[in-house]
């Protein structure tokens, strides 16, 4: 904890967040010699008492759903502890005509605890949206120059995958991808003659033993996190080695309310409620490192207004809070009564799919601008509440028969995602709601959401492209299902099959990088414009949202923000 | 099937027999291997007389009969009351007002339907009627003919659902499946060959 005495204690660096970005940050910056301090505005994070791996539903009188049989797929009581569709206490507020869902977490390690450990890089052209159709922005920096740290996280998270040369779909260090299951065997013979790319999936999940942390032993449970850490978490991979340098200051349920500037308009310290005690604190750095998810890390910069910054640190440009966009995402699922004959057998896998589809279709002419990729999961997984809602209301009745049905069609269902790039537009951004304030007091965010007709028209291509799968591997498509298993942040809008906004938890942008000031926030560093000891270490310095998954993006971003910040602190630049 | 399964009991046959270097124990921490050992002792403790803590008395009872009615007992398996659903049910449903309505609404129904047919309780009637009755509200189809039938029939399909969740997630339920995961592999063996796939 903070000392509070006669000698100001003075960090060389404050990191928001201990997530993906933060957790990546405190590593590098106190391997590097720096003391730093982490605000963490949830627990502290115990897998042994925490985790619920290898339970059965029926150890748990809710069988997995919680109170009110409310807690159904993310949020259910088997994952790992403290994300939330909804925080009490912690609102947010949606503007009129929008819709949008935010997942957040309030733990150390934050969303790493619950994500798909999907481990995707961005490609060369993702960096260069415009100079590639003429639309949107390119990012201040190339793949080429974020290259080495995608090598060096993959090196050190350890991540599954196979060398393929899919165009702007870079292969990276990888461990052996695990075997295909059924599901997958079949979708991939359906997927070769479609000529739809179906290759090895990559997630940052161990194949083999690394720096300590064992091989996965394949019960397909890493969203109730791993008491083995044989995937990724920053809580687990991240935090501890920054701890063991003894440089590390951890501050658990701590709400970072303000960032304060100095005199000089740097940035000082950071305020934050200890929730604990109620009570409000202050911490000094000589830099601050913002790394709270994209919406919140634009909420705090948002909230720390000053005579110098009057509309939030840094925000000159006003560009805080904008260019937000979220995946586009889209699914169907079909049934495929030849998995009949499958033989009972572990089907589990590790925690996530063992194939996917890349973009297949870059660099041709199609119906919209960017692409998108194509994840997919059924089969013999563990049962749970809700399974067979879909069989019982096709079957109907009641008695032996139907008893017999939902056997003979357990495992005979495919799931298709689709997650594709949505294109930052004016109608769709974060902004402090004028009125309202979370119970600590601090203004909580407002969101405006309108997905582009680019972004429709890829939804309606994804459902048509899941359709021919479905029908080439021997399917039908499933239609009717109510009750659906997905959370309620997922369902989607009944129109057009498309997600609704911030439903994919692929939130961001709404600090973003550029070479121009009037138009950005942070330059290529992820170093804000105007506060040159202020850095964003999440999603939300990114430029473009491309189909791939943001986490390993963030990771290699923040790793390069942070040596970049050492190599500062050497010079004294800061 | 040459996958090397570790259950759990397995996991914790080799700490208690002093586990030689190579074995599992290099791949499962102690810490993993103790807690297993607390989730097989929670499995053992088998659960007493369940108290209702919405449906009373005879309303309990019908409950019971409908989820024995809705997946039975058969050769290969125990049916959803010895699976535990009439008490997940139940759980459930003193937790959430809109299940309070249907499934509490749906159980007067029936009452008050075999009153007026049959002069008795649903508990009371014979199984013919208790069929007839069911079959009435088992399929939508019936509810598009007749619209008073509409919440009965959303009454019986919440239960059926609500039914399989019961027995389905269970012990017994996810054995009749033929599920073999949630276990420890060192290493996972893909498909097997099958026909078609």
């Amino acid at each position: 904890m903070l000392q509070v005495g006669p000698v100001k204690k003075v960090y060389d660096v404050c990191i928001v967040g201990s997530g993906a970005g933060g957790g990546t940050a405190a590593k590098v910056l106190t391997e590097g010699g720096l003391n730093v301090v982490m605000l963490e505005a949830g627990p502290r994070l115990d897998p042994d008492k925490d985790f619920k791996e290898h339970m059965w539903p029926y150890q748990l009188p809710h069988r997995g759903v919680g109170v009110g049989g409310k807690q159904r797929g993310i949020g259910d009581e088997f994952m790992a502890p403290n994300g939330f569709w909804e925080i009490p206490g912690e609102p947010y507020t949606v503007a009129n005509g929008s819709s949008f869902s935010w997942f957040r977490s309030r733990i150390e390690g934050g969303r790493t605890n619950h994500w798909g450990r999907i481990a995707l890089r961005f490609g060369p052209a993702d960096f260069r949206a415009y100079s590639t159709d003429g639309v949107g922005d390119d990012w201040p920096i190339s793949y080429e120059e974020l290259t080495p740290y995608y090598d060096k996280v993959e090196a050190y998270i350890g991540v599954f995958g196979s060398k393929e040369n899919v165009p702007n779909s870079p292969d990276g260090v990888f461990m052996p991808p695990p075997k295909p299951r059924c599901t997958e065997t079949l979708v991939k013979k359906a997927c070769d003659q479609l000529h739809i790319t179906c290759i090895p999936s990559r997630l940052a999940i161990l194949t083999k033993a690394l720096n300590g942390r064992d091989p996965c032993h394949y019960c397909a449970q890493c969203g109730r996190g791993c008491r083995t850490a044989s995937n990724f978490s920053s809580s687990q991979v991240m935090i501890p080695p920054a701890a063991a340098t003894g440089r590390l200051t951890m501050i658990a349920n701590a709400m970072a309310r303000e960032i304060v500037v100095g005199k000089d308009g740097k940035a000082e310290a950071v305020s934050y409620v200890d929730k604990t005690t109620k009570t409000e604190q202050r911490v000094y750095a000589k830099a601050v490192v913002v790394a709270a998810s994209a919406c919140e890390s634009a909420r705090l910069l948002l909230n720390s207004k000053s005579a110098q910054f009057p509309n939030g640190i840094a925000n000159g440009s006003g560009a805080v809070g904008r260019y937000l966009t979220d995946s586009v995402g889209s699914d169907l699922v079909g049934h495929f009564p030849q998995l009949e004959k499958v033989p009972a057998h572990n089907h589990d896998g590790v925690g996530g799919m063992h194939m996917y589809m890349p973009w297949w279709r870059f660099g041709q002419k199609n119906e919209f601008l960017r692409g998108y990729h194509i994840e997919f999961g059924g089969g013999r997984n563990m049962p749970g509440v809700g399974e067979f809602d879909y069989v019982c209301e096709q079957e109907e009745g009641y008695g032996a028969t139907l008893k017999q049905k939902c056997r003979s069609a357990y495992g005979t269902f495919i799931g298709f995602s689709g997650r594709g790039e949505m294109i930052p537009n004016e109608n769709t951004f974060c902004e402090l709601d004028p009125e309202v304030k979370d119970k600590w007091g601090i203004p909580v965010l407002r969101f405006h959401w309108k997905w582009g007709e680019n972004e429709l028209k890829m939804a309606r291509d994804m459902q048509q492209t899941f359709r021919q799968i479905i029908e080439a591997a021997g399917g039908t498509v499933l239609v009717g299902a109510r009750r659906h298993s997905k959370p309620s942040g997922d369902v989607q809008q009944q129109t057009n099959a498309i997600s609704t906004g911030g439903a994919i938890i692929h939130e961001l942008g709404t600090v973003r990088m550029g070479s121009d000031k009037k138009t950005s926030v942070l330059n290529g560093n992820c170093q804000a414009h105007e506060v040159k000891n202020l850095f964003v270490a999440d999603a939300a310095p990114f430029v473009t949202n491309p189909d791939k998954n943001p986490t390993l993006t963030i990771m290699a971003l923040a790793w390069r923000t942070s040596e970049y910040l050492l190599d500062q602190a050497k010079k004294m630049e800061i | 099937m040459t996958n090397e399964v570790l259950t759990r009991r397995a996991v914790l046959k080799s700490l208690t027999l002093g586990a030689a270097v190579g074995s599992v124990m290099k791949v499962i921490p102690l810490e993993a291997a103790e807690a297993a050992h607390h989730l097989v002792q929670a499995e053992k403790q088998s659960t007493g007389a369940y108290a209702p803590k919405y449906f009373k008395g005879d309303e309990y009872k019908t409950l019971q009969s409908l989820c024995d009615t809705i997946i039975p007992a058969d050769a290969d398996a125990g049916g959803a009351v010895e699976a535990g659903a009439p008490e997940f049910i139940d759980l459930l449903t003193s937790e959430n007002k809109e299940y309070q309505k249907t499934l509490g609404g749906g159980l007067k129904w029936l009452d008050a339907t075999c009153s007026a047919k049959y002069g008795k309780t649903y508990l009371a009637c014979a199984e013919g009627q208790r069929k007839e009755v069911l079959d009435r509200i088992a399929y939508r189809k019936n509810a598009d003919a007749h619209e008073s039938l509409t919440e009965p029939v959303e009454f019986f399909t919440l239960l059926r659902n609500m039914t399989a969740d019961g027995f389905f997630t269970s012990k017994i339920g996810i054995k009749y499946l033929g599920y073999k995961g949630n276990t420890f592999l060192t290493h996972f063996d893909g498909c097997p060959p099958v026909e078609g796939v």
